[in-house]
């Protein structure tokens, strides 16, 4: 039987992880489709960068701290882990700020991989 | 064409649910085709049968429920419903609650996923 061809799919992060769900349940649905074999892709873009930002204390919000679930993504086989490099930048983060080390990207190269998807799911 | 239709924002507050449905209507007319809708997020309480607005006001769970009777598969997120108190007792008709892999079936299937309500 020919092979299926897998449909790329990006889900584009650009909400702070607190003060909205849209983080976390965006995460949840990366988390789920990863598990359908298809192409899947994330990049973190704006204020999106910050869901990535290690030693978050979500205590005083008395909201779930979910940033380390981020660090699981490659087992459930996402590796392609996109940052947008000038959002890190003007926000005064490196990638050794970050639980993990997406590659950094011009926007120019973020909107020719866009350009490449069948999807793209804003979070 | 065959759109997918994702609904991330609720009913009222923000004009999303409402964008997507004149969207829909749009489509359906022009002879384009709607592999399904799929509530997400706060997305999920446009699928609760207990909305009842003034009478001058459109319901929009009774217009989600009007799509669906016309054979458009209407899906509502578990995992995002039960965290805001919809379940198949409140569910409006001819709609369903399932998975995100449902989400991603009509990723698949659709030429174009639409997205309303993410900002």
């Amino acid at each position: 039987m020919e092979e299926q061809k897998k449909t790329k799919i990006m889900f584009v992060m650009r909400k702070p992880p607190h003060g909205s769900i849209y983080a976390y349940e965006g995460l949840e649905a990366i988390l789920i489709m990863g598990a359908y074999e298809q192409e899947v892709s994330v990049v973190f873009i704006d204020d999106g960068v910050f869901a990535l930002k290690k030693e978050q204390d979500t205590k005083p919000l008395g909201v779930k701290e979910f940033s380390k679930t981020f660090a699981a993504l490659e087992d459930y086989d996402i590796t392609n882990i996109y940052a947008d490099r000038e959002s890190l930048e003007i926000r005064g983060l490196t990638v050794d700020d970050l639980i993990i080390k997406p590659k950094l990207l011009e926007a120019s190269e973020i909107a020719k991989i866009m350009e490449e998807q069948h999807t793209l799911l804003p979070f | 064409m065959k759109f997918g239709i994702l609904i991330q924002d609720g009913p009222y507050n923000h004009e999303a649910a409402d964008s997507a449905y004149n969207f829909i209507q749009a489509a359906l007319e022009r002879g384009h085709s709607i592999q399904g809708i799929f509530f997400y997020n706060d997305g999920v309480i446009n699928a609760t049968k207990l909305m009842d607005p003034p009478k001058d006001d459109r319901n929009i769970s009774k217009r989600w429920s009007e799509l669906g009777a016309k054979g458009i598969d209407i899906i509502v997120c578990v995992a995002a419903a039960k965290r805001r108190g919809i379940n198949e007792s409140v569910l409006i008709p001819n709609a369903r609650i399932s998975g995100l892999g449902q989400l991603t079936e009509i990723a698949i299937e659709s030429d174009r996923l639409i997205t309303f309500g993410s900002s």
